[in-house]
């Protein structure tokens, strides 16, 4: 293969992979017992990072972007404009034991456009990571696109030599994909996510009664919807990904800002700028859910059908609920606490331990790593001050605003009118 | 009154079985590298005693979990001068209280302790992450780096683990060892590195000719990877601050 060859295909496909933004490496249980190359680490590790501040961790590429549909919110939709490439399946080998070697990658990160029929791109991606597995002796990160429409016995197998499977959904809602992928539907995405999930429960059971058994799919699955391509309200995009989580024990769901591709009318124009900080707050809230306990239900509802701009879902949930305010640092529960903006899952814990030895000074909590200029509107501890007025949430957020500043607001609204 | 120590870890925990001997009260702990005479405190020079040390260490494994013996040696590992104080009074701390003590979060030691820690842990990850290795001629994967921390010692087994397949050097520039991996097992090393060798990007000439190819290839796929619309140098150089970015392959030019 020539140089110049292989660098255009890699930066062909990469280029047309770079819209997936899942590039965890977490999860992964392989262990190197033969010798060979890889090891996981449970955590992950983000090798680099691109300019655009995102984590690179795995190897992400198409095998190809030839593809059979017309997506719209794709680079790699049949009518547009652009190269096409193909690896084959030992450039893609070779590519990630390589990189690998040198300590650039922490695995493999594969999809592909649909090429013929999805069984016969499943079976290429299968082959690739059979390769790797079998000949190449590697233990390194597998992450692989599932094809909707791919048989059983193939997703199967792959199963047994992937870490993480994943398959987007790309619009949060039926009604937004049909208006732009006409062709495809959520129960595509839907039966194959259910086929995969029932497998691993399977194997988790199976496991309970014998002692080996291949591992299936260890690091989970995980999914992504675009933002901001049509006009979902929060609430619609966070409901959706809570029954995910619910219904499919999905690890991650991701939320990709549209980065407008397409002139199509149906969709934001090119050069507009995607959607970061409504990415953010979607984010925050998918933390809120999975770490701090919050239902999707209190932090979005018919009242508040989307996420506050100015502060976060955390802060702003609490200002609506001041009733459950001020907490006693002291002697509050856990749950309670990891609810107090300005505390999060590290330094709730280090309180819980900590007051055992006696009660907390607004000292040691800063030390401990609160945030403590924005906690102190909500909780009282050993040496808090004694408060006379009782502050309305709007006084408090205005507190907040006046001594806070976003990275995202470059000029500063809390300048009051004078006239 | 000082007591001086010689920076070694059985120095320190010697330290604080000279403290329990003698019961002087309120002792500040000085490695001799960073000692300044006072002109009215005293001083105790302690000399290493690896007896001494065994009892100590012995007696922190029946106070001290595993994850808090790992706090302990990382905070070491961070040649901090203020951290060497800090474990010698946790120490103390942790012998003269019931079990448990260490989860006082309140108590200045262990939100030290639990501090140096976290900055040593994030040195040892960023280490494994920013790594680059280069095939040389003779097929040997090396590295050069100076790390914040001595954390060495806690990324052997990473790479031991990892790359089982393949032999491997990482050397600490600034404190002058590495690690050899041979196949079998991990070796400390120390390099005499003869005038002209460039110890971070070795010549051309020393590489496996593969080598300029794959690291192309990489410079190439980290620039297909970014999106542009996107772009945040801040939150870039929040990830990867620049005193990493002589490691980093794809951060190099040409």
């Amino acid at each position: 293969m020539s140089f110049d060859r292989i660098r255009e295909k890699l930066n062909i496909l990469a280029d047309a992979a770079k819209y997936d933004v899942s590039c965890s490496s977490s999860g992964g249980t392989r262990k190197n017992d033969n010798k060979g190359l890889g090891d996981s680490h449970s955590s992950g590790i983000c090798h680099t990072y691109t300019e655009d501040g995102r984590c690179v961790s795995l190897l992400k590429i198409l095998l190809t972007n030839h593809c059979i549909y017309d997506c719209l919110f794709c680079v790699s939709r049949k009518s547009n404009d652009v190269k096409r490439a193909a690896f084959t399946v030992d450039e893609v080998v070779e590519l990630t034991m390589n990189f690998y070697r040198r300590n650039y990658i922490e695995g493999l990160f594969l999809s592909s456009g649909i090429f013929k029929n999805a069984d016969f791109t499943m079976e290429r991606l299968l082959l690739v990571c059979k390769k790797l597995r079998l000949e190449q002796n590697y233990n390194g990160y597998i992450h692989l696109k599932t094809i909707p429409g791919a048989s059983d016995e193939l997703i199967k197998e792959a199963g047994l030599y992937a870490d993480r499977m994943s398959i987007n959904l790309e619009m949060p809602t039926e009604a937004g994909l049909k208006l732009l992928a006409p062709e495809k539907s959520h129960a595509d995405v839907i039966k194959p996510l259910a086929f995969v999930q029932q497998n691993i429960s399977q194997f988790a059971a199976d496991k309970k009664l014998i002692k080996h058994i291949p591992k299936f799919v260890p690091a989970g699955q995980s999914t992504q919807m675009v933002i901001g391509a049509t006009p979902e309200s929060d609430k619609d995009i966070m409901y959706t990904a809570s029954s995910f989580y619910k219904n499919f024990a999905l690890k991650r769901v991701y939320y990709s800002g549209y980065v407008p591709i397409s002139n199509d009318s149906r969709m934001p124009v090119l050069g507009t700028q995607p959607p970061l900080l409504r990415e953010n707050r979607l984010y925050q809230t998918d933390w809120l859910m999975r770490f701090y306990g919050f239902k999707v239900q209190e932090i979005l509802n018919d009242a508040n059908p989307n996420l506050d701009v100015d502060i976060d879902p955390k802060l702003s949930w609490a200002i609506r609920n001041m009733q459950h305010f001020p907490v006693d640092i002291n002697k509050a529960d856990y749950r309670m606490i990891l609810r107090i903006p300005g505390i999060g899952v590290m330094s709730a814990n280090k309180i819980v331990q900590a007051r055992k030895f006696g009660k907390l000074r607004i000292d040691q909590l800063k030390k401990i790593g609160v945030a403590y200029n924005r906690a102190k509107h909500f909780i009282t501890c050993a040496d808090s001050p004694y408060q006379l007025k009782d502050y309305q949430g709007t006084q408090i957020k205005a507190f907040i605003m006046a001594d806070s500043q976003s990275k995202y607001l470059k000029t500063d609204n809390n300048q009051m009118l004078l006239f | 009154m000082n007591y001086i120590f010689d920076g070694s870890l059985p120095g320190l925990l010697t330290a604080v079985f000279e403290w329990f001997e003698r019961k002087p009260g309120k002792i500040a702990l000085k490695s001799t590298e960073m000692f300044q005479p006072e002109a009215f405190a005293e001083c105790l020079l302690i000399e290493s005693n690896s007896d001494k040390a065994d009892r100590v260490w012995k007696g922190l494994q029946k106070k001290l979990k595993k994850d808090w013996l790992r706090i302990f040696y990382c905070s070491y590992l961070s040649e901090i001068p203020d951290a060497y104080n800090h474990l010698f009074q946790f120490t103390i701390y942790i012998f003269q209280n019931e079990l448990g003590a260490q989860n006082n979060y309140g108590n200045e030691h262990v939100i030290a302790l639990a501090k140096y820690a976290k900055s040593v842990e994030r040195e040892k990850h960023r280490m494994e992450a920013f790594i680059r290795f280069q095939h040389t001629a003779d097929g040997i994967f090396y590295t050069g780096v100076d790390p914040d921390f001595n954390v060495l010692p806690l990324i052997s087994n990473h790479f031991k683990n990892r790359y089982a397949d393949q032999q491997w050097i990482i050397y600490d520039l600034k404190r002058k060892y590495g690690l050899h991996y041979n196949l079998t097992s991990v070796e400390e090393i120390t390099i005499d590195f003869t005038n002209g060798v460039n110890c971070k990007n070795p010549s051309a000439i020393l590489l496996d000719e593969k080598e300029e190819l794959y690291s192309v290839l990489w410079k190439d796929y980290f620039k297909s990877a970014n999106i542009v619309a996107r772009k945040n140098t801040k939150l870039h150089i929040q990830h990867v601050p620049k005193r990493y970015w002589k490691y980093l392959t794809e951060k190099q030019l040409s």
